[in-house]
């Protein structure tokens, strides 16, 4: 399997930390962080780390899965809208992917992504969970 | 002073009954709840590690502590099931919670004794005055071979602990230590599976080291067993710990806040540690609690603490572990088991 060390660090800030840019002029928040603000065009950006709680805005349930993801069939994607107001898109773990709502309340954890075969880099990042209450 | 800020814990969601593992094996299961003193225990869904669940745990000492995290100038894991065999797992863990650059880091391992070998450094060098905080990790997604008595206890789970020197949840009085070299447990280089020495695990090993401990702890901080309001031993199974405070002579109400084995399993590194957030979780202010781990191979770290009315203010600030462990499970068959550990695998 090929491997792409470099990149998977530089996205580190955003997988690890949820970081992401908010424009200086116009407040628009982006995630993952961008050079220019679609917005406003604003080119000053402040880091902000998102909260990572929100509401599940839609999913799906994948049974079919690609490399390395075999394992956790099914499981679901989600897009979820942050308490920030933006959306992620990611994978929605602990729980019956069948008895999930729009709606959900889901909070973001730290989980395993992928690993570069057996012997390559482990990728971790941020998935959600249903928000418990706990 | 020094002492404890933050404090949190991490329990994966999924459990697997004693019923189910005997099932298999062809082994009674009666015989092994009463003989372990274990009804079930926690098991790492597929994408957690020690690694996911020190940063998940991290976090949550973080919510509590309400510090930046760039105040944090050390960062200690201790685990035996670090996920690669060379990087470290505390910068993982550093880089996540935003500690980064600043801060020193190391991996720890000494078998179930490595959560509290991070707390003793932690500690220590907060008191030192080198950092001004320190985290202090014990996490651990721990092996049993199929088939193995261990197979019914191995558990996944992480505490973690930030240590200061002002606004304090609990002040630490003091430290201990007894190690010898006995070898009770160990896992060679490569391989999977941990061995073990059967019944020498017991009284030369954990009874020797953790009563040792306990005693010179005791005798050091001229206290005796009913001065304390709380004890937290090692829990390998459910059986030990409570025998040791029997024998030692502390009563249920001193142990029960802190022992988690019969329903969370071992937890190796977290496990005394998370034994630990779950009675700072439900502790009354200015009381003394009695911390002693044990780990193979082998040796025991006592700490005594006593808690503080800061406390009661932030413990409601993350999730707490007796919840995390009562209402957060689902229960799963053998075959989910044994392919969420990797005990069998998917042909590629």
């Amino acid at each position: 399997m090929a491997m792409h060390v470099a990149r998977n660090w530089r996205e580190t800030p955003e997988r690890y930390r949820m970081e992401a840019a908010k424009c200086k002029k116009c407040s628009a928040i982006h995630f993952p962080a961008r050079l220019i603000c679609p917005e406003c065009q604003g080119r000053e950006f402040a880091t902000v780390r998102l909260s990572g709680k929100g509401e599940l805005a839609t999913f799906t349930i994948i049974r079919i899965a690609p490399t390395g993801f075999g394992d956790l069939v099914p499981y679901a994607v989600g897009i979820v809208k942050m308490d920030e107001g933006i959306h992620v898109m990611a994978q929605i773990v602990d729980c019956n992917p069948e008895e999930l709502k729009i709606g959900d309340r889901v909070v973001s954890q730290f989980r395993r992504i992928n690993q570069e075969g057996k012997n390559g880099m482990i990728l971790y990042g941020y998935k959600f969970v249903p928000d418990l209450g706990l | 002073m020094v002492g404890i800020v933050g404090y949190g814990s991490h329990i994966p969601r999924y459990r697997i009954r004693v019923e189910e593992i005997a099932k298999v094996w062809g082994a009674d299961a009666p015989s092994y709840k009463k003989g372990l003193g274990l009804n079930e225990k926690s098991v790492p869904a597929p994408d957690e590690d020690c690694a996911t669940l020190a940063v998940n745990a991290s976090r949550n000492a973080l919510r509590r502590a309400n510090i930046d995290p760039k105040q944090i100038g050390a960062v200690y894991v201790g685990s035996e099931s670090h996920p690669y065999a060379v990087k470290p797992t505390g910068t993982i863990v550093s880089e996540a919670l935003g500690a980064c650059p600043f801060v020193h880091t190391a991996d720890l391992e000494f078998a179930c004794k490595a959560g509290t070998e991070g707390m003793f450094i932690a500690l220590h060098l907060v008191k030192s005055g080198v950092v001004q905080y320190a985290l202090a990790v014990g996490a651990d997604t721990s092996q049993g071979a199929p088939g193995d008595a261990l197979e019914f206890s191995a558990a996944a789970g992480a505490a973690a602990f930030i240590m200061g020197s002002k606004n304090l949840a609990a002040e630490l009085l003091d430290t201990h230590c007894y190690m010898t070299d006995t070898p009770d447990f160990w896992r060679r280089e490569h391989a999977y599976y941990p061995e073990h020495g059967g019944r020498f695990t017991g009284k030369p090993a954990y009874e020797k080291h953790l009563f040792s401990a306990t005693a010179g702890m005791l005798e050091k901080a001229k206290l005796k067993p009913e001065d304390i309001s709380y004890v937290i031993f090692h829990q390998p199974n459910g059986k030990f710990p409570v025998n040791a405070a029997q024998k030692l002579g502390f009563k249920e109400p001193q142990y029960k806040l802190g022992l988690l084995c019969p329903t969370l399993g071992n937890t190796y590194s977290g496990s005394s540690p998370m034994g630990l957030a779950a009675t700072l979780d439900a502790a009354e202010a200015d009381r003394l609690i009695l911390l002693v781990s044990y780990g193979s191979g082998a040796g025991s770290d006592a700490f005594i603490f006593r808690t503080t009315e800061k406390l009661l203010e932030i413990r409601d600030m993350a999730p707490k572990t007796r919840k995390q462990l009562d209402e957060h499970k689902q229960y799963i068959e053998y075959g989910t088991y044994a392919k969420f550990r990797r005990k069998i695998l998917r042909a590629e």
